[in-house]
């Protein structure tokens, strides 16, 4: 069972009081993109073995989306953070990377 | 004017804990950003209670204000004076970004009362609601199997649930279901 800290209310939310949103920080492949690029958008998923960022809504809680950085395999969760940014906070990329020495980074 | 009753309209349960309708309540839902320090005055001035800080719910003149999420509180009053406090609260917030709405015929108020309404409540509920863990002054949203609900508790022994109107009787036959003689586990015995 995954356990997740709400950043917003400061609970630890079990998985079935949270819905999953998929992949974090993904970036819109907006007007003027060519259609490659529009379709990795849609469609291109990470899918790793280790740490993957992921975004979740405390919905039978507070209702608020935030994000999570966790193990696929281990369900290790590394930290959870607001959802109003567009890239992992730097504390939390330094703390997975002396965890994960093999970690290829976020991006 | 249409005769107001409660979704349960005065069921009670009597199991290894009693299970009953709260009645009539008056709830109001205030939304905006309680950061704010003339959000937090309009409201304290409107409601007269202090307001709450995060996960707790705080009770002065017969009305109780429970922080809901970081932008939404939920005020329990009379049924009669909520119209009257959701009018003074939409002006004390006039010109603030922020929204009240009258909710007290959208929800439904039960009691869960015994001293073992931790453990009733604990079979529904992702929840940890160990006397460690939760307790009076503290308000939870969570879920009640399958549907959304939130809970604080009034004294030691009992818990004040809320839940959508439409889903009262569920929850009237969630928690009958789960006090019902036999059904003692003990958890939090001891």
């Amino acid at each position: 069972m995954l356990i997740l800290e709400c950043p917003y209310c400061g609970i630890m939310a079990d998985e079935t009081e949270l819905t999953p949103g998929g992949e974090a920080h993904l970036k819109r492949a907006t007007v003027g993109s060519t259609d490659d690029a529009f379709e990795s958008y849609l469609f291109d998923r990470k899918n790793p073995k280790g740490v993957h960022f992921e975004r979740w809504r405390h919905s039978a809680g507070c209702g608020k989306w935030f994000h999570a950085a966790r193990s696929t395999t281990t369900l290790e969760v590394y930290g959870t953070y607001a959802a109003q940014v567009s890239e992992p906070p730097k504390e939390l990329v330094a703390k997975i990377k002396k965890k994960c020495p093999g970690w290829e980074g976020w991006q | 004017m249409s005769d107001a009753v409660s979704a349960l309209a005065g069921a009670a349960y009597e199991g290894y804990c009693q299970v009953s309708d709260a009645g009539l309540t008056g709830m109001v839902t205030i939304r905006g950003d309680l950061g704010a320090a003339k959000v937090k005055a309009a409201v304290k001035k409107a409601t007269g209670v202090a307001l709450p800080g995060q996960g707790a719910i705080v009770a002065a003149k017969g009305r109780k204000l429970a922080w809901m999420s970081p932008d939404e509180l939920l005020l329990f009053c009379g049924y009669d004076e909520a119209p009257g406090l959701t009018a003074a609260l939409t002006e004390a917030l006039a010109g603030q970004h922020a929204l009240v709405a009258n909710v007290s015929d959208a929800r439904v108020v039960l009691r869960v009362t015994g001293t073992q309404a931790r453990e009733v409540i604990a079979k529904l509920t992702p929840a940890d609601v160990s006397p460690g863990a939760f307790g009076p002054g503290q308000m939870r949203r969570t879920r009640l199997q399958q549907v959304a609900a939130g809970f604080h508790m009034p004294d030691e022994t009992s818990f004040e649930v809320i839940a959508f109107r439409s889903v009262a009787d569920y929850v009237f036959t969630l928690l009958s279901n789960a006090a019902r003689p036999g059904g003692e586990v003990g958890l939090f015995d001891g």
